[in-house]
C-alpha cells in the first residue's frame, strides 16, 4: 500500500515549474505525485497543513564545510546534515578541506556513507581540483565522479596557477564537472583580517582589497574562454567580480556564481560596529557598502545565480582568540532563510527570484536533479513560516559552530519542516 | 572611570569632556613631577599589572613610573619567557593575570582589538599601551597634552605655566611618514580634531591607508604641502621591516623626501612650529639630530608629559581615593 502525504493550504513556489500560488502538495512513497489546487484527500493521506506558509522544493547549498573527515570537533557530516534541513536544505555539497582532503575515492565514499546513516539531506560531496590541495598536480576527477562528487574545488585556498587552472577546467570537461573557485591572488591580499577601506584603517586591521578577488575573477573567466569549461565562482563579495561575471554571461561561457548570506547583507562598517568579534570573520570578508550593492543587484538580475551559505563552523579553540589571530568561517545554514527574506521586505529581491536562488539555480549550477517539485521528483520540500519571528540563539543551533554574527538578531522567517524523500526530517 | 569609561582602549570613543577630563588632571599631576620629593600616596593598595607582549622600554616604563608615584604596585609581565610561548591563549594569560586581583591592566598587543578582547573578559580596568596599528590613546593625550603646553608658552605663559587646551582650536598638526602602520597616528586623529585642531596626514602613497581621509584628514604626498602653515608637525618612525615590504624602496630615498632635516625646517616651517616625535627616533631617517635636539623640538616634554597623563589616566581608572596631590 501507497504512503500518501498532502501539504495542504500553503503558497507553492516552485520556479523550475513556473508555480507560484495557493496548491496542494501530493507526496506518493516519496516523490512528489502532484501540484495541484484542488485533489480529493484519502482518509489514510497524512496531512502537514501549511496555511499562511510558504511551501518550495528543499534548498540546495552548494557551499558548505562538514568538517568530516578529521575535525569532527567543529562539526560532521550529521549535524551538518540536521543543521541543513533544520534551515529547509535537503541537498548540500560538501566541500573537499577536510583532513585528509577530498582528492581520492575512499573519502568521497566515506562522506557519502555519513549522510546516509544520518538520513537527513543529501550530502554532495565535492572533489579537490588539486592532489592534495597543493595547487601543483591535478587529481584524479574520473575516480571522483565515479565514487560521487558533483564538482570540484580546492575552496579554503585559490588555486594561484594559472597554467594548474587552465588544465584543471580543461580535464574536467572530460566528465562534464564544474570546477568551482575561491577566488583570491595570494599576493595581491597578503595576510589580511578583512576588506581594505576606511573601516579597516580606524580599526587597525590589515586588508585584503576587492581587487585581490576580482583580479582572479577575471583571469579565470578568460580562462573559462580559453578551455569551454565549466566555472562556478564562488562566495561573490566585490562589485568588480559581478563586472567579470556579467561580462562572462555576455561572452555566453560557461560560468556561474554565487553570493553568501553575509555578503549580501552585511559590509565591513557592520563589523566595524560589531567591534572585534570574530564572529564577523570570514573569508572572503565582508566588503563595502558598494559592493554589497553590486552583489545584491546581480543576485536579483540573475547574474549571480545562486545563494550559497559558506557554512563554515570552527570552534571556541580557533575563534575565541584576537581578531589577527582568529579562524574565517561562520555558521550559515540555518539562518540563511530568513538573511534572505530580509532582503525581499527592503524590496531587493522578489519572492520568487529569492526561492529560485535557493533552488532551481543551484541545482542547475551543478547539474543536481533537485530544487524541483515536478511530478515524479524526490520529494524533497520546504516548508516555510514567512512571518515567523525568532531570535538567534547560537547555542540552540543544531551545527557544532556557534559562530553567526546573527547572534542576539531578531530574524523574521524560519523553515517549519523539511522532507526528503518524503520523510519528514524536520518538524511535526 | 574616564567620565562614562571603565577602560581606555581608543581615543576614538571618548568625547571632548573626556579627554579634557584626563587633560586637566595631568595638569595637577605634572605639578607633582616638579616636586623635590616626586611620592603621593594617592593609589596606595593598588596594583597595577603591565601586559606587555610586544617589545617596550618607553611606554612600559612610564607607565611603571606613573604607578610608582601614585604609590600603586606595579608589576611588569613580559611575553618573552612567559606562558605565551607555550602556547596560552591571550584570553587565558589575562585571567591568570586577573586572578591576581590588580586594579588596572595594562596591556600592549600586537593584534588590533587585543586590549578589548581582555577588557571584555575580565573585571579590572584595561588600559590600551598600543594594540597593532588600532591605536595608543595614552600617546595620543600626551602629545595633546605637550602642543597645548607648547601653544601655552608660545603665546607668553612662563616655562611651568598650566597648559591652556583651549589653545588647540584652530591649529594645524601635520603628522609624517607610515600612517598605514601606525596606531598613534590614529590616536591623534581621533583625538585632535576634538580639541578643535585640524590634522594632515603625509607619506609615500604606499603608507596613507585606505579610506584615512573618512578620519578626518587632509592627506598629502609631499612633505612641503604638508608642513607649510602647520602649527606643529610628527615625524613617525619607519620601522626598518618596512622596508621592501614593499612600501619604500630604502631609507636613503625616504630621508631625501619625507625626512626632515635643519635646511627643509627652517625653509618650510612656520616659525613657531614644533617637532613631535613619539620615539624611538630613527636619527638621520625620519629626523635629522640636529632637528631632533634643536630649539623646535618638544620630544622630551612628551616623554615627561606621558608620566603625567598615565598617572591621571591611572588614578581615574583604578578609583583613586579623592585627588589629593
Amino acid at each position: 500500500m501507497s504512503e500518501l502525504l498532502f501539504i495542504e493550504g500553503g503558497r507553492v513556489i516552485d520556479p523550475s515549474g513556473g508555480v507560484d500560488g495557493l496548491r496542494t502538495v501530493v507526496v506518493r512513497d516519496g516523490r512528489i505525485a502532484e501540484v495541484a489546487e484542488r485533489v480529493e484527500r484519502p482518509r489514510e493521506a497524512r496531512v502537514i497543513d501549511a496555511r499562511g506558509r510558504w511551501v518550495t522544493p528543499g534548498f540546495v547549498d552548494l557551499h558548505v564545510h562538514l568538517r568530516e573527515p578529521g575535525q569532527e570537533y567543529k562539526e560532521t557530516v550529521a549535524t551538518g546534515a540536521r543543521a541543513a534541513v533544520a534551515g529547509g536544505f535537503t541537498t548540500v555539497a560538501a566541500m573537499a578541506n577536510t583532513s585528509p582532503v577530498n582528492d581520492n575515492a575512499s573519502v568521497t565514499e566515506l562522506v557519502l556513507a555519513r549522510a546516509a546513516a544520518a538520513g537527513l539531506a543529501r550530502v554532495r560531496p565535492v572533489g579537490c581540483v588539486s592532489r592534495g590541495q597543493k595547487g601543483e598536480e591535478l587529481a584524479e576527477y574520473g575516480e571522483l565522479k565515479a565514487a560521487g562528487c558533483v564538482a570540484l574545488s580546492d575552496d579554503g585556498r585559490p588555486v594561484a596557477s594559472p597554467a594548474l587552472m587552465r588544465r584543471a577546467l580543461e580535464y574536467a570537461r572530460a566528465f562534464d564537472l564544474p570546477v568551482a573557485v575561491h577566488e583570491e591572488d595570494p599576493s595581491l591580499a597578503g595576510k589580511w583580517a578583512m576588506h581594505e577601506g576606511a573601516a579597516a584603517t580606524r580599526m587597525g586591521l590589515k586588508g585584503m582589497p576587492a581587487q585581490a578577488e576580482s583580479a582572479m575573477v577575471w583571469r579565470d573567466v578568460e580562462l573559462a574562454e580559453l578551455t569551454g569549461g565549466r566555472l562556478h565562482l564562488q562566495h561573490l563579495s566585490t562589485a568588480g567580480s559581478v563586472r567579470a561575471l556579467r561580462e562572462a554571461k555576455r561572452r555566453g561561457l560557461r560560468v556561474t556564481g554565487e553570493a553568501a548570506p553575509h555578503h549580501l547583507a552585511l559590509t565591513d562598517e557592520d563589523l566595524a560596529r560589531a567591534g572585534y568579534d570574530t564572529s564577523w570573520k570570514m573569508n572572503p570578508p565582508l566588503r563595502s557598502a558598494e559592493d554589497r550593492r553590486a552583489v545584491q543587484e546581480a543576485l536579483a538580475d540573475g547574474t549571480i545565480d545562486c545563494v550559497a551559505t559558506d557554512h563554515a563552523p570552527h570552534s571556541a579553540v580557533e575563534k575565541d582568540l584576537e581578531f589577527d589571530a582568529a579562524a574565517n568561517g561562520i555558521v550559515g545554514l540555518e539562518t540563511a532563510f530568513a538573511v534572505c527574506l530580509g532582503l525581499v521586505r527592503q524590496g531587493l529581491l522578489s519572492e520568487r527570484r529569492l526561492v529560485e536562488a535557493l533552488t532551481a539555480a543551484p541545482a542547475r549550477a551543478f547539474g543536481l536533479a533537485a530544487g524541483t517539485l515536478a511530478p515524479g521528483a524526490p520529494a524533497d520540500v520546504a516548508v516555510l513560516d514567512p512571518a515567523a519571528e525568532w531570535r538567534v540563539e547560537p547555542e540552540r543551533f543544531h551545527s557544532k559552530g556557534r559562530h553567526s554574527p546573527w547572534k542576539g538578531a531578531a530574524l523574521t522567517g524560519r523553515c517549519t519542516h523539511t522532507l526528503v524523500d518524503g520523510r519528514l526530517v524536520h518538524g511535526s | 572611570m574616564i567620565g562614562r569609561h571603565r577602560h581606555l582602549i581608543g581615543l576614538e570613543e571618548l568625547d571632548r569632556g573626556e579627554i579634557l577630563q584626563v587633560l586637566q588632571l595631568a595638569a595637577s599631576m605634572k605639578e607633582v613631577l616638579r616636586r623635590p620629593l616626586k611620592k603621593v600616596p594617592t593609589l596606595r593598595g593598588k596594583a597595577v599589572v603591565n601586559l606587555f607582549f610586544e617589545a617596550s622600554t618607553r611606554t612600559r616604563s612610564s607607565f611603571e613610573t606613573a604607578a610608582k608615584i601614585l604609590s600603586a604596585d606595579a608589576l611588569n609581565w613580559t611575553a618573552a619567557g612567559s606562558s605565551v610561548s607555550k602556547g596560552e591563549t591571550l584570553v587565558d594569560t589575562a585571567r591568570n593575570l586577573e586572578a591576581m586581583r590588580p586594579d588596572v591592566l595594562v596591556i600592549r598587543h600586537a593584534a588590533s582589538g587585543a586590549p578589548r578582547l581582555v577588557a571584555e573578559r575580565v573585571g579590572c580596568a584595561v588600559v590600551n599601551a598600543g594594540d597593532g596599528a588600532h591605536e595608543h590613546p595614552s600617546q595620543g593625550l600626551l602629545d595633546a597634552f605637550t602642543l597645548a603646553e607648547h601653544f601655552t608658552r608660545a603665546a607668553g605663559g612662563g616655562p611651568e605655566a598650566a597648559p591652556d587646551f583651549g589653545l588647540l582650536a584652530g591649529k594645524t598638526v601635520a603628522i609624517v611618514g607610515d600612517v598605514s602602520h601606525s596606531r598613534v597616528a590614529r590616536s591623534g586623529l581621533h583625538c585632535l580634531p576634538k580639541l578643535g585642531a585640524k590634522v594632515r596626514v603625509c607619506g609615500p602613497p604606499t603608507m596613507i591607508p585606505a579610506g584615512i581621509e573618512r578620519m578626518g584628514a587632509e592627506v598629502h604626498h609631499a612633505l612641503p604641502d604638508a608642513v607649510k602653515g602647520a602649527d606643529a608637525v610628527m615625524m613617525l618612525r619607519i620601522q626598518h621591516e618596512r622596508i621592501g615590504d614593499p612600501l619604500i624602496p630604502g631609507t636613503r630615498e625616504y630621508s631625501k623626501f619625507w625626512g626632515l632635516n635643519a635646511r627643509k625646517a627652517e625653509e618650510w616651517l612656520s616659525p613657531g612650529a614644533c617637532i613631535l616625535h613619539p620615539g624611538p627616533i630613527n636619527r638621520g631617517v625620519e629626523l635629522a639630530p640636529e632637528v631632533a635636539d634643536g630649539p623646535r623640538s618638544v620630544i622630551l616634554d612628551q616623554v615627561q608629559n606621558g608620566v603625567a597623563v598615565r598617572m591621571a589616566v591611572l588614578y581615574l581608572l583604578a578609583g583613586g581615593g579623592e585627588a589629593h596631590v
